[in-house]
């Protein structure tokens, strides 16, 4: 099962030694305690598309049908999927350049755009598609793709210019010395580097792009996350909505075997650049000009226009609404910590399958692995929906809970954390875990002592990632906190949802303010070597 | 990665409690079901609204302090109140669903988690605005109305029938909401006044004038407010609610109200019912009670600017009389049948679902 020959003697060649139960060894085989895990995880993983499929089942099979084979199904199919390859597109079109940018040139004032890049992170999908809506007339599917676009291109942005600092300049610096122009040494060489980096982040924006209500809603687009919100919510069609999300689990299904089989073609970089100072480019005046211009427009409309439309509203409102400022800070506090406590829980869960995945690339690894993205394209309501049955059938008694919402959370960002967790262990070369045994540790200690150390930055970007995710959260949030507790989300929410955009705004600058710490600590951590 | 094992096995200890904990309780409590005590309102009163925080707040308080109820309120849209009070089933923490719309209501009721209310609360609003089967009861009345741009459209030119809406000189001008239960209860009401085919030509006609659509009401009256869109279908209660907001000043959109007898001018109501967990407790039904009362009823007209349905309470101010408008004859427990009506909105093409 096991890649490449040079593996397959070594397997043969070891004997088995140690404790090695525990943490496996990469040329052994992984750990039972690890496949065992991994495997309650996933199953933990997958039950929101275990009740969605339970569900079509108890549906009349005629509707169940119906609902399939209508023509607008295929052309909301359609539209989604010519929504996600564009804003897919578009992220890769500016993360990798604005990656190069930060990473290999001398442009002025780096570290500060490389922060800028990571900040769109922190605004909510469903603020920037709001600003755009009040301020340009842009909608549909270009309105879509724009505002989509400048939310997620951090997801691209970040991890390129982290692989292109890791990434190693000796095959380049050959490339350029054997004559060949910077397009085709980029082509040629720094491509493949950055591909499996480009490509994980290319997933989550494909995912995030699938799931997501709030944009294609705002921008009036028909994408299939509106069609399933407005067959449960508003035209109540159960059927429908369940044979849509079925429809958009295979989508998403599609979209990882798709970044799977970029990611198995292009092998990462065995070797850690050593040479700091080369593979930096020089630009000229004009290009150091130009590159900020872009940088800088591209700053303003993903960052500077929802943050500054909130704040018009806040100061155009006449409203009656006094601030509620304890209520408000309440909102907030709750936010940072269910974020931090999702995120502790994704992370851990997230742990068996990054480490197995990163070390065993094993075709039921890759299953196991897989199978921890399909909840992630499901929009928020049918999550929500899937854990308010699974509580109340298995736990009532958290039903309504903060740790039932954690739980949730964890379920729901468990691949968000596995994809940082993988990369980082991959980086580890196995030979420095060798080494350390033949240096007379044991397997776990070994890892402990190598791996986990070096990986441990990677570990915390996912939790980070994770964390930043729940934060923004809505629909699940919505349908699972307890009763009377609200998150700066939920809040903001309830206010735009009776017009009360001028009340609205602090929520909204908060939340984005809230989201902006780990949105800074993830374009630093993102790009720490490994 | 020590600190990292740590806090992993800090959450797995947390979580294996919990669920232990979970399984105790859970133990226990078909023995708490068997004994069916009727009257032992145990715990506050949990209420489900579908109406929004910001508006119904305050009654409740006003409920909690005159009667000395404790009251928990959960908020959301009255449709995913209804979708997630069918998913929790019996199991539902909720003992009253105060609902923004009859179509809700006649879900929840069609699959068994209302329970029947007394003859002398229904009695208290007219036949037209409760439920036939006695389950849910209207507590307020909320009208459909046309929105114009008053920058480019008349008063007197902007629509007050249902036929006039789909006139060619406004071919994508008009905005609406198909996902949204109020306009589908419009559509609804127009299949039981006017009749299927006649429906399904109207449909026919919006779709072909190229309507636009938009989520839900308040993104329609933000489309008109800004010019976007000149004609919009919404509930009357959105552009005060929004001049509240705004000022009056501020608002570009006007407000028309339906022709006399034309289903545009449909008036739907909001209504409440005692969910399965809530019957018998005596508490459930004196918040019913106290949604009927006098200082509940002018709570909905001040406030929200909403109708109110009891008799002898006086209408919102600067709206125009409940009996003015005089809508179609529709009887809104039909109003039950949205799916039917998402069917041919589908068909139609204008829904996105």
């Amino acid at each position: 099962m096991t890649r490449g020959d040079g593996r397959r003697t070594e397997r043969v060649r070891r004997p088995a030694r140690g404790a090695s139960w525990l943490v496996g060894h990469g040329r052994r085989g992984p750990a039972p305690v690890l496949v065992l895990a991994a495997g309650l995880v996933v199953a933990l993983v997958v039950t929101p598309v275990v009740f969605i499929v339970l569900d079509l089942v108890a549906q009349p099979p005629g509707t169940v049908w119906d609902a399939f084979w209508r023509p607008r199904t295929l052309s909301l199919a359609l539209s989604t999927a010519g929504l996600v390859v564009t804003t897919t597109s578009a992220c890769l079109l500016v993360g990798i350049p604005t990656a190069l940018l930060i990473a290999r040139t001398d442009l002025v004032w780096r570290s500060g755009w490389q922060v800028v890049a990571a900040l769109p992170l922190a605004i909510p999908s469903y603020v920037a598609g709001f600003a755009w809506v009040s301020l340009t007339p842009l909608r549909g599917f270009w309105g879509s793709v724009v505002v989509l676009t400048l939310v997620s291109t951090p997801y691209v942005t970040l991890p390129v210019a982290a692989a292109l600092r890791r990434a190693d300049v000796g095959t380049e610096d050959v490339a350029r010395t054997l004559g060949a122009g910077p397009l085709r040494t980029f082509w040629a060489s720094t491509l493949p580097q950055i591909a499996p980096a480009a490509g994980a982040g290319a997933l989550l924006v494909a995912l995030y792009t699938l799931a997501d209500f709030g944009v294609v809603a705002i921008m009036r687009y028909p994408a299939f996350t509106w069609a399933v919100q407005t067959a449960f919510a508003g035209t109540f069609n159960r059927a429908l909505a369940l044979v849509l999300s079925a429809v958009l689990v295979a989508m998403a299904l599609t979209v990882i075997l798709a970044e799977r089989a970029v990611r198995r073609r292009v092998a990462p970089p065995e070797r850690v650049r050593t040479d700091s100072t080369s593979g930096s480019s020089t630009l000229g005046a004009v290009r150091q000009t130009l590159a900020t211009a872009v940088l800088a427009t591209v700053a303003c409309a993903g960052v500077g226009l929802p943050v500054v439309t909130m704040l018009v509203r806040a100061a155009q409102s006449v409203s009656r609404h006094e601030t509620e400022l304890d209520r408000l800070l309440h909102a907030a506090g709750t936010t940072v910590a269910l974020g931090l406590a999702g995120a502790v829980l994704a992370t851990a869960l997230a742990l068996p399958i990054g480490v197995l995945s990163a070390r065993h690339r094993t075709r039921p690894v890759a299953a196991l692995e897989t199978a921890t993205y399909v909840g992630h394209g499901l929009p928020g309501i049918v999550l929500g929906l899937s854990m308010v049955y699974l509580t109340l059938a298995y736990v009532p008694s958290i039903y309504q809970t903060f740790l039932a919402l954690v739980i949730a959370y964890g379920i729901l960002f468990v691949p968000k954390a596995a994809g940082s967790i993988r990369t980082a262990v991959a980086q580890v070369p196995l030979s420095l875990e060798d080494t350390a045994r033949t240096l007379g540790r044991s397997p776990g200690g070994a890892w402990l002592a190598v791996t986990g150390r070096l990986a441990w930055p990677g570990v915390a970007t996912g939790g980070l990632l994770v964390a930043l995710t729940i934060m923004k959260e809505l629909p699940a949030t919505l349908m699972l906190r307890p009763t009377g507790t609200d998150t700066l989300a939920t809040r903001l929410w309830q206010l735009t949802d009776i017009a009360a955009y001028g009340p609205a705004a602090p929520y909204a600058l908060t939340l984005v303010a809230v989201a902006t710490v780990p949105a800074l600590l993830l374009s630093r951590d993102w790009s720490r070597p490994v | 990665m020590r600190a990292a094992r740590r806090t992993t096995t800090v959450v797995t200890l947390a979580l294996a409690a919990s669920f232990g904990l979970a399984g105790c309780s859970s133990g226990t409590e078909p023995a708490e079901a068997g004994s069916e005590a009727p009257a032992a309102d145990d715990g506050p009163l949990v209420v489900y609204s579908g109406r929004s925080e910001d508006l119904v707040a305050p009654l409740f308080e006003m409920f909690e302090q005159e009667t000395g109820i404790e009251t928990e309120v959960r908020y959301a849209s009255s449709a995913e109140q209804a979708q997630l009070l069918l998913t929790e089933g019996e199991n539902s923490p909720g003992h009253v669903f105060l609902s923004q719309e009859a179509g809700a209501l006649g879900l929840v009721s069609e699959a068994g988690h209302l329970v029947a209310l007394p003859e002398e609360t229904l009695g208290q609003v007219p036949e037209a605005y409760t439920s036939d089967d006695g389950t849910w009861v209207g507590v307020t009345g909320r009208a459909r109305v046309v929105i114009y741009d008053s920058e480019r459209v008349e008063e007197a030119d902007a629509p007050e029938t249902a036929e006039q809406i789909v006139d060619p000189q406004w071919a994508g001008k008009v905005a609406v909401a198909p996902g949204n239960a109020s306009f589908l209860s419009f559509v609804t009401a127009m299949r039981l006044t006017e009749g299927e085919e006649a429906t399904a030509q109207w449909l026919e006609a919006l779709a072909a004038n190229d309507v636009q659509t938009y989520d839900g009401n308040d993104d329609i009256l933000e489309a008109v407010n800004s010019g976007e869109v000149e004609l919009g279908l919404v509930n009357h209660y959105y552009w005060y609610a929004a001049a509240a907001e705004q000022g009056e000043d501020a608002m570009r959109a006007g407000l028309k109200f339906g022709a006399p007898g034309d289903v545009a001018g449909l008036v739907n109501a909001t209504g409440v019912g005692i969910l399965t967990a809530g019957e018998g407790r005596a508490d459930a039904q004196e918040l019913v009670d106290y949604l009927l009362s006098d200082p509940a009823q002018e709570f909905f007209a001040e406030e929200e600017f909403e109708y109110p349905l009891v008799a002898d309470v006086t209408g919102p101010e600067g709206v125009p009389p409940l009996d003015s408008l005089s809508g179609p004859a529709v009887d809104l427990s039909d109003l039950g049948t949205v799916d039917e009506t998402a069917a041919m909105l589908d068909d139609a093409g204008i829904t996105v679902g």
